[in-house]
């Protein structure tokens, strides 16, 4: 599968300048069908592992392992869900776990974003933006360094196997504050902001009055990130939980690993729920996160 | 600030006022610093201080002792398996990293030039391995490696009839994650896989800042696709290359999920697949040998730090021309 997405190389390299006098337009066509056939190609190779997911969750052990492998939907789900719910007794609740983290840190963490990129546009204080560039700063240390000590602290707060280990410490991401403070900037005029304050509101006012109602669209966008982030988050509760019931859903997929036989349609069943949420938030709004997740690298 | 609410004599009100007025910005961005303090800044500096000190963590603060860079000469020159995973990360880090960058740069030059309504479609496939669940998706690629029925192992099977490219496939079934020769190419697939959609987004968007018009006049000039590229659009996609590449380094070097999932949190035989960050979880609460573990932290800083550094020499803003 490799060497085929390599030739994605092909499309620019169409034409040598000999032969691009006379024969140019037919050329390009040709190689552009051939670039079109590769992307096309690539694209698949990207979702087959999604589509098998879901075939694979739909057979039995002797289905898939059968050769051929089964190339279309069978009728083993229920079965396959009656295996995970076996391994995993607590999966229905390592999934409401998941969200209850999930949703929690997205909360938080639109409320201290947005609260803290108002500050940086629009309220003066002393520092402003040597604070700002501080908080940049620390997107460039090594957070894996702190993977120890991390686990001392929640176990002398005594936070181990609490949810709260995930959701405090990642409740106000320096990302998002970049985020707010960009979209805050172009879009809350300051002029708004200074009538209000004639009229004797105060800065939380301001903020939640006036600001709060103007940044939906980022907001949005900053809340799929965060979202998607924390339910996708492997490491933090692997260091964390010891019991199955507090897993969330990464942590109990891993537990299907390597207890006696393989449950492979059972665990595709488990990745394809786990990958659901995920799906559905990408087919209403991709665009949107595609921009959001890449707006900070292009302004830099 | 509790200081300040605290009820004053009367004449001083209209100051006070003035100052929790002029607080309320610091209120508003102290939640950052508040958590970074505790959960970013003291777990660095104190994983310094463990890399410094011999102490076994449940026999309590009095055991800590101070044992210098020992940590640090033991993980250099004693501990094998700190070679071998720095060894499989630089590996990983190479072979699953540089073609995520020779594709995802003409793929979204091609994406961008050539691709009308299909663009969204195309981009949001390529694009979708990036936000779904590592653990999920690794957990469905150990199902496609597998040895006797993966889907891998037959689609490599059914090319083996057809003519010069059946010559280079494998004889037998392969046993990706088994054998150690196969699982380093395993888990760089499944890496290159979840990541070449976000850098193909990353050249998108530096794209959308090259001027067209630009493009068109060397078009009528008569440069060809491939002399666009490499003339007009490369040099203006450098910063951007340097960004992503940095991001590549940086993810790359510190695997952990991809390969901890795949070997089944073993490794694999041999260890081969085993990364240096991998190695340190091992290490840490395993072996519980925190001071050792926060030293490897440190070294595996070290080589990205390097890594990084020799990425800004290469790509980095040295040039102008």
């Amino acid at each position: 599968m490799a060497t085929t997405s390599s030739h994605a190389l092909a499309p620019t390299a169409p034409l040598t300048p000999s032969n691009r006098g006379w024969s140019k337009p037919k050329r390009i066509e040709a190689s552009q069908w051939l670039a079109y056939v590769i992307v096309g190609v690539g694209a698949l190779i990207m979702f087959a592992p999604f589509y098998f997911m879901f075939v694979f969750a739909t057979h039995t052990n002797t289905g898939i392992l059968s050769v051929p492998p089964p190339l279309w939907f069978g009728d083993a789900l229920g079965e396959n869900l009656k295996i995970l719910l076996e391994r995993l007794p607590y999966f229905w609740q390592n999934i409401g776990w998941s969200f209850y983290v999930a949703l929690a840190t997205t909360a938080l963490n639109l409320f201290f974003c947005s609260l803290a990129g108002f500050a940086f546009v629009h309220l003066e204080f002393a520092g402003r933006a040597l604070l700002f560039k501080a908080i940049m700063a620390t997107l460039l240390l090594p957070t894996f360094v702190g993977m120890v000590p991390t686990v001392l602290i929640m176990g002398w707060f005594g936070w181990m196997n609490e949810h709260r280990a995930l959701i405090v410490p990642g409740a106000c991401g320096a990302l998002g504050i970049f985020m707010m403070r960009q979209y805050i900037g172009s879009s809350v005029p300051k002029e708004l902001i200074e009538s209000a304050r004639l009229d004797g509101c105060n800065d939380f006012t301001i903020y939640w009055r006036i600001v709060l109602p103007l940044i939906g669209p980022a907001m949005g966008t900053l809340g799929m990130i965060t979202f998607i982030g924390s339910w996708n988050n492997f490491i933090s509760p692997l260091l964390v939980f010891r019991d199955m019931d507090r897993y969330t859903v990464p942590l109990a997929l891993r537990a299907l690993q390597g207890t006696g036989q393989t449950p492979w349609g059972a665990i595709c069943a488990g990745a394809a729920i786990a990958v659901l949420p995920l799906l559905a938030l990408f087919v209403i709004s991709s665009r949107r996160l595609i921009e959001g997740l890449t707006a900070g690298a292009v302004k830099q | 600030m509790s200081s300040l609410s605290a009820s004053s004599p009367k004449p001083v009100a209209p100051k006070r006022r003035f100052d929790t007025r002029r607080l309320m910005p610091y209120l508003f961005i102290s939640p950052f610093f508040i958590l970074f303090g505790i959960f970013g800044l003291f777990p660095l500096l104190f994983s310094v201080v463990l890399s410094l000190h011999s102490w076994d963590p449940a026999a309590g603060f009095e055991a800590m002792r101070w044992v210098g860079f020992d940590n640090y000469t033991f993980a250099l020159t004693r501990d094998d398996w700190l070679h071998a995973s720095l060894y499989n990360t630089l590996w990983i880090a190479l072979v699953a990293g540089l073609p995520q960058h020779l594709i995802a740069l003409p793929l979204a030059y091609f994406l961008h030039t050539c691709f009308g309504r299909w663009r969204n479609l195309v981009v949001g496939l390529y694009f979708l391995p990036f936000i779904t669940s590592t653990v999920a998706i690794a957990l469905v690629f150990s199902a496609l490696f597998s040895k006797d029925f993966g889907v891998v192992n037959s689609i490599l099977a059914a090319f083996k009839s057809v003519p010069l490219v059946g010559a280079i496939m494998p004889e037998q079934s392969v046993d990706w994650a088994n054998n150690p020769q196969y699982t380093k190419w395993m888990i760089s697939f499944v890496v290159f896989w979840r990541f070449v959609g976000w850098n193909t987004v990353l050249y998108l968007a530096a794209l959308q800042t090259v001027p067209r018009d630009l493009l068109e006049a060397a078009e009528i000039d008569g440069a060809s696709l491939w002399r666009r590229f490499r003339y007009i659009v490369l040099p203006l996609l450098k910063p951007m290359m340097f960004f992503a590449v940095t991001l590549t380094i940086i993810g790359n070097l510190q695997l952990f999920e991809e390969p901890f999932i795949l070997t089944g949190g073993t490794g694999g035989t041999d260890q081969a697949g085993k990364t240096a960050a991998m190695h340190m979880y091992w290490v840490a609460f395993r072996e519980g040998d925190f001071g050792t573990a926060s030293a490897i932290a440190w070294l595996l800083f070290i080589v990205i730090a390097a890594v990084t550094g020799l990425n800004n020499r290469l790509l980095g803003q040295r040039e102008n021309d």
